[in-house]
């Protein structure tokens, strides 16, 4: 059985439903994110998990019990809060001692439990400074102490990392994740960053308007998106137009831009409109004249890769190529692109 | 805060040009007449013959060794105290009460807490008086209900100067707590929450904390209010209940003795700075390294 359960969730602001009917069951120690635009419902459905905000509709279930009208100091979720939500007026220590002197717990014991917990987080020489002696990057990780020293069965993450500078946030993604395997905690994360999202998570709740639009592992997620919506959001992509041409026992066949493309699986009506979606790397780009034509019009450099925007016949494109220790193309020149099979996606509603 | 924005020669002076005109006025105008008040208090008077053109302590010796004046510095500084206390245990909760609500009632109760602050000070204590006076309407009341026949007065009390004070001064401590309760972030109350503890612990040991710089500074308002105010001890005190304030006026226009008026003023000035300065650091040092 899962451990968090959320049934049919609603909330209401008004007349403005900002959570839709959302289920979703998660396992044990499992790391979810919840992915999607700004104002999709993400951080309503922390709180109410929470216990911050009350559901309109629906239960949330913890370990079988339904929690749905407990009120937040009974729950016992440990949460980060997007602005860390630290106290002022209380030094590092005195912070991650709080939740544990409202258990109670004794003094000595408290603080040697919230330093435990700061070292943990790698801020042991800062114990004694107040939040704003501190770094962004300081406080973020104060925050998660602050969260874990409770030892909570659920670890509620409201966009951790978007205050920190990108080198930062990359390193904390990586510390955070071997963090939470370490401790084995449940983790919600509420993020609007795709890399964030793939990056850490066991599974994903892409969210559109209140509403789940996918849930699947990143890899599945990334390779198989369900419509253009989720395509676009996680990750780059290049939204096609296609026409159906004919099926048979290998697929559809489908016209892109004069080529003929299989697409094993599918049998469409001919003569319908399409939308393909080609991930940037998944073109393979040279000098040979084969494949469809493109001049580039824009190229970035960013390290290992080189990213073009180039225009073609079936639009712009965006596309990446592995660094390979040469020049690159230059922006007017024309190359040829190629794609394998397996690299298109399909959606059939049209663009 | 003191990080300098733009470099290059001139740009330090840059904000000393812009108070200037600022100093300038406040000198002319503030620094001038207190001057010459401080002057004055080192002359002394004779009964018959007037200010004299010397120059000596005596008035300081007579007001600082005058069991008298002690008296009436001691009440003024312990009227302060009282009135500043009763006005945090009122303001506090006021305050907190008007940042929970919304709007519209929000600006509905703002404009009831603010509003007495559009009435004249001498106005508003007038109506103290007659409500406090032998046959106001506190007597009457007392009568209605059968406390005896006595009229109860509370004109030129102790306590009826309080009570006129604190309601005349308590605008200014709301907004001065109002204005920090504004930039609590209210998810660090989530977070309390959150952590296991009670409304109630939350209020005592997360909001109020973070409201005490509002609550300090709304002190030091009120209580240099209350210790320099006029208007209101002269109506409800008067000759009977002499403040501070009302004792230099006395002795400029009824005895006509400037130097020990102006001497009791500069003392007034001196004693609020201090009381006021040391306060200040106090809470400086405490909070320095806490808030912005
Ligand atoms: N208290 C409220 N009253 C009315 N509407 C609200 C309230 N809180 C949130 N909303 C609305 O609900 C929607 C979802 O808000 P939510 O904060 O969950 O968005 P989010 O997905 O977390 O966005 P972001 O990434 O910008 O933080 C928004 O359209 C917001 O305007
Ligand atoms: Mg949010």
């Amino acid at each position: 059985m899962s451990f968090l359960t959320l049934e049919s969730l609603n909330k209401q602001f008004g007349d403005f439903t900002a959570v839709k009917g959302l289920d979703l069951s998660i396992e044990k120690g499992e790391f979810i994110s919840l992915l999607g635009p700004s104002g999709c419902g993400k951080t309503t459905t922390l709180q109410m998990i929470a216990g911050l905000l009350t559901p309109t509709n629906g239960r949330i279930l913890l370990d079988g019990k339904d929690i749905s009208h407990t009120p937040p100091n009974k729950r016992g979720l440990g949460i980060v809060f997007q602005s860390y939500a630290l106290f002022p007026h209380m030094t590092a220590t005195e912070n991650v001692a709080f939740g544990l002197e409202m258990r109670s717990v004794g003094k000595a014991e408290r603080l040697e439990r919230a330093r435990a917990a700061l070292k943990q987080v790698k801020l042991d020489q800062f114990a004694d400074r107040y939040p704003k002696q501190m770094s962004g990057g300081q406080r973020q990780r104060v925050a998660l102490a602050r969260a874990l020293v409770i030892e909570p069965p659920v670890l509620l993450l409201d966009e951790p990392l978007s205050n920190l500078d990108a080198k930062l946030r990359e390193d904390m993604r990586m510390e955070l994740r071997l963090l939470q395997q370490d401790i084995g905690v449940t983790t919600i994360l509420v993020t609007h960053d795709q890399e964030e999202a793939l990056s850490m998570s066991d599974r994903i709740v892409v969210m559109k308007e209140g509403q789940m639009e996918q849930l699947a592992s990143p890899l599945e997620l990334y390779e198989h998106p369900r419509n253009t919506f989720v395509s676009d959001f996680v990750g780059k992509t290049n939204l096609i137009r296609a026409t159906a041409h004919a099926n048979d026992a290998a697929g559809a066949h489908v016209l892109v831009d004069g080529e003929m493309i299989t697409l094993p699986g599918h049998s469409l009506e001919e003569g319908r409109d399409l939308t393909i979606s080609i991930r940037p790397e998944k073109f393979h780009m040279s000098d040979d004249a084969s494949g469809h034509e493109v001049e580039v019009r824009a190229a970035i450099f960013l390290g290992s890769s080189w990213l073009y925007r180039v225009s073609s016949k079936m639009g712009d494109l965006f596309i990446t190529q592995p660094n390979n220790g040469s020049a690159g193309y230059k922006k007017g020149q024309s190359a040829y692109v190629r794609w394998s099979q397996d690299a298109v996606t399909l959606f059939e509603e049209g663009k | 805060m003191s990080d300098q924005a733009h470099a290059g020669p001139g740009a330090k002076a840059a904000p000393y040009w812009m108070t200037g005109p600022g100093v300038i006025f406040f000198i002319a105008l503030l620094g001038a007449p207190m001057m010459m008040t401080f002057l004055l208090s080192l002359h002394s008077y004779d009964f018959t013959l007037g200010i004299q053109d010397d120059w000596t302590l005596a008035n300081y010796i007579e007001v600082l060794g005058d069991p008298y004046f002690h008296k009436i510095f001691g009440r003024t500084f312990g009227l302060a105290l009282l009135v500043t206390v009763i006005c945090v245990a009122i303001g506090a909760p006021e305050a907190y009460v008007l940042s929970r609500l919304s709007n519209p009632w929000k600006s509905v109760f703002l404009l009831v807490v603010l509003g007495p602050l559009l009435i004249s000070v001498v106005v508003r204590t007038l109506g103290w008086a007659l409500f406090f006076g032998g046959n106001g309407v506190l007597t009457m009341t007392a009568q209605a209900l059968g406390f005896g026949e006595e009229p109860v007065s509370l004109m030129f009390t102790f306590t009826g100067m309080t009570i006129a004070l604190v309601h005349v001064l308590v605008p200014f401590m709301v907004i001065s707590i109002w204005a920090a309760l504004q930039k609590i972030d209210p998810q660090s109350e989530d977070a309390a929450l959150t952590l296991g503890a009670s409304k109630f612990t939350t209020l005592r040991r997360i909001t109020l904390p973070q409201a005490m710089p509002g609550i300090l500074s709304g002190s030091i308002i009120v209580f240099a209010l209350t210790a320099s105010a006029f208007a209101t001890p002269a109506i409800i005190g008067g000759r009977r209940m002499k403040v501070v304030a009302t004792a230099a006026y006395d002795e400029y226009l009824s005895t006509l003795n400037w130097p020990l008026g102006a001497t009791i003023a500069i003392l007034l000035l001196v004693a609020n700075i201090a009381i006021i300065v040391s306060y200040n650091q106090l809470v400086e040092r405490r909070f320095a390294k806490v808030f912005e």
